[in-house]
């Protein structure tokens, strides 16, 4: 009894450094969040309150800064988070492939990784940014073919929205490529062997077996891909600077930021309870990505 | 459906750069196998002979040479059009289908003329399934099976599409062995059930031994000797296939002949006319000894080995290659222990002798 007591308080001591900045750092912020969230006009500098209720809820929810910042989340999470997975599955499909150059096309897709996120703004901006002078790559093209140049920086909703869209997709691609590509060369090729011997179609040997087998790390790519997707805000910033609310392409978590430190600022309940928010619609929506997954496994 | 093999040859370019010539895998193979037989092929490690059942099987290419199913010539057709069923070494089943899906997974391949409706399917595979008696478990998936199961399950998968030419990679590799002679049993009951030409492969010579209707004995890519197992065993062809077959292994001493006189060291075991002087190699069965006082061949004793109905003598003599010579006679003979030395008389049909050099059989 005695030595499982002490070596219990050994094991307790190793993970005594990583408790206490856990505590500190992660849970009592968690907690105090929770708090603040149903405090209403909580002031940081004086610790005081008016009161408790939900008051911060209704108004953030009846904020149009945030309705625009939710929209704007909830389309960039539905448009890029399936079509980055499966972008990433052909392009890891065709690198499984080849033989020639393989190392050099994984080292190619795998850089926007490793890029800051501000420099690949800075290429974006070149490639479809208005300026006095050009009307950025994308428009010289789309104008080559006779199409009518858009400004797709301070242009309509939508413009701005696929180019929030597309850099997003291209950033979170390199990623899931990578994680793709081992899981594809981890299948044995023992199966594919077997298959086709039995005379197996390519598509059928691609949806019954690699996409089963593969199944683990697309649904880990899926739900990494929802929680980052709903993260999403210095990708919005890199674009269309910091003053996203003009701009009409803030996200939730842009919001939280503006309620804290943004010009309009200093509302520490307000941008408690929109994190509060975009917590729930998280937890639910991997909630739900678990259910399915573990029925389909059945 | 007979499997005729023609001048087959592989080879596969060396990644050796210090031995830049390509390494031949399978060298000129010319054997036919005969319809409805099961045949071992039976050879050590990276003899070539999983290469030659990858090349029956199409999913490999050979270099030259032509093979053919009965008389067709099947050499360029892919694997899918063969009509073979392969068993993998490791079964390869999939793992997230069940038993019932995985046999089913072939018949759903079909395509045009051959294609099953869904009754077909399920009675064609609940029939390949009692085959290997594993219907009782098709619901199950493959981890929630013993490796016995999971090979059955990979046979009848194999056997739904009734084959032309069923492969079998090392099929009992995988297996313990109280197993691995259960699943042996088997194997040759499904065959003989089925009559589908069944090629198999081997490193364990006892296993071809016991179940097949012929061996082909292979090493470095080149058949050594094809036969049924019992004629291969008493009739071995050169110092490797005698060395090959046989547990305990044969006993290899190094002689010669001298005046049609056979010699191991000083003693005279044999008269042997028709053989020139030289040095051979003599090889012995464990089972040619003969206990006699007065034997042509004495040897150290090392021990005796009791196992009921036989007796091992171990042995040792300078000019014999095995580290221990084992000899297994009738535990009706008694062995004084307390004698530094054994003699022995021997059956001249389980002595082997070849030459030194080419190491061919001579006697």
């Amino acid at each position: 009894m005695e030595s499982t007591f002490k070596s219990n308080l050994k094991a307790w001591l190793y993970l005594l450094p990583a408790l206490i900045f856990l505590g500190v750092f992660m849970v009592y912020p968690l907690i105090d969040v929770f708090v603040y969230s149903f405090e209403e006009g909580y002031n940081s500098a004086s610790q005081t309150s008016f009161g408790t209720g939900i008051y911060n809820y209704s108004y953030v929810l009846h904020d149009p800064y945030f309705l625009q910042a939710l929209k704007n989340t909830l389309i960039l999470v539905a448009i890029t988070v399936p079509s980055s997975t499966i972008l990433s599955l052909l392009i890891s499909l065709g690198l499984n492939k080849i033989t020639k150059l393989k190392e050099l096309f994984q080292t190619i897709y795998f850089l926007p990784y490793v890029t800051n996120t501000l420099a690949v703004g800075l290429v974006f901006m070149i490639l479809f940014k208005k300026t006095a002078y050009t009307d950025g790559m994308v428009n010289l093209l789309i104008t080559a073919f006779g199409g009518k140049s858009v400004d797709f920086i301070e242009g309509p909703y939508w413009a701005k929205m696929m180019v929030l869209c597309i850099y997003t997709i291209w950033i979170v691609m390199p990623f899931k490529v990578l994680v793709l590509t081992s899981s594809l060369a981890s299948v044995n090729p023992i199966y594919y062997s077997a298959a086709r011997v039995d005379g197996t179609s390519n598509t059928r040997i691609f949806f019954r077996i690699t996409l089963p087998m593969i199944s683990p790390m697309i649904f880990y790519l899926v739900i990494t891909g929802f929680i980052g997707a709903f993260k999403a805000y210095s990708d919005a910033v890199a674009l269309f600077g910091t003053n996203l609310n003009v701009a009409e392409m803030n996200t939730i978590v842009g919001y939280v930021y503006d309620m804290l430190y943004g010009d309009s600022g200093g509302y520490p309940s307000y941008a408690s309870a929109a994190a509060i928010i975009l917590f729930s619609i998280v937890l639910t929506i991997t909630v739900i990505n678990l259910l399915v997954r573990n029925k389909s496994k059945r | 459906m007979k499997v005729v093999l023609k001048n087959l040859t592989k080879r596969f370019p060396s990644r050796d750069k210090k031995h830049p010539e390509d390494v031949i895998a399978v060298n000129n193979f010319d054997f036919t196998i005969p319809d409805g037989k099961l045949i071992g092929l039976l050879g050590p490690s990276g003899c070539g002979k999983s290469t030659t059942l990858n090349l029956i099987s199409g999913l490999e290419k050979p270099t030259r040479g032509q093979i053919f199913f009965g008389e067709d010539d099947v050499t360029k057709l892919p694997a899918e059009n063969r009509g073979i069923g392969l068993v993998f070494q490791n079964y390869a089943l999939y793992p997230h289908l069940t038993v019932r899906q995985n046999i089913l997974f072939p018949l759903q391949n079909l395509k045009g003329k051959d294609k099953m409706t869904k009754q077909e399917m399920e009675t064609a595979a609940i029939g390949a399934a009692k085959l290997v008696q594993i219907d009782n478990l098709m619901q199950r998936k493959p981890a929630e099976l013993s490796g016995g199961q999971q090979q059955r399950v990979a046979i009848a998968r194999a056997l739904v599409k009734m084959p032309k030419v069923l492969l079998l990679d090392e099929p009992l590799s995988n297996l313990d062995a109280r197993l691995r002679l259960q699943t042996r049993e088997e194997i040759r009951r499904i065959q003989k059930e089925t009559k589908i030409t069944t090629i198999f492969v081997t490193h364990d010579q006892e296993e071809a031994m016991s179940i097949c209707d012929q061996i082909v004995v292979m090493k470095d890519g080149v058949v050594h000797q094809i036969g049924a197992p019992q004629e291969v065993y008493d009739n071995p062809k050169n110092l490797f296939v005698a060395k090959f077959l046989g547990t305990p292994p044969i006993n290899v001493f190094e002689g010669n002949v001298k005046g049609g006189k056979l010699f191991i060291g000083k003693e005279e075991i044999m008269d042997t006319p028709d053989l020139k002087d030289g040095e051979v190699y003599i090889t012995i069965r464990p089972e040619g000894f003969k206990h006699d006082s007065e034997g042509v061949l004495s040897l150290e004793l090392e021990r005796i080995e009791v196992m009921g109905r036989d007796i091992s003598v171990i042995a040792h003599h300078d000019n014999c290659q095995n580290v221990d010579i084992r000899a297994i006679i009738s535990s009706d003979n008694v062995i004084d222990t307390s004698k530094a030395t054994v003699r022995f008389n021997l059956n001249p049909k389980k002595v082997f002798v070849f030459d030194k050099t080419s190491e061919e059989r001579l006697l």
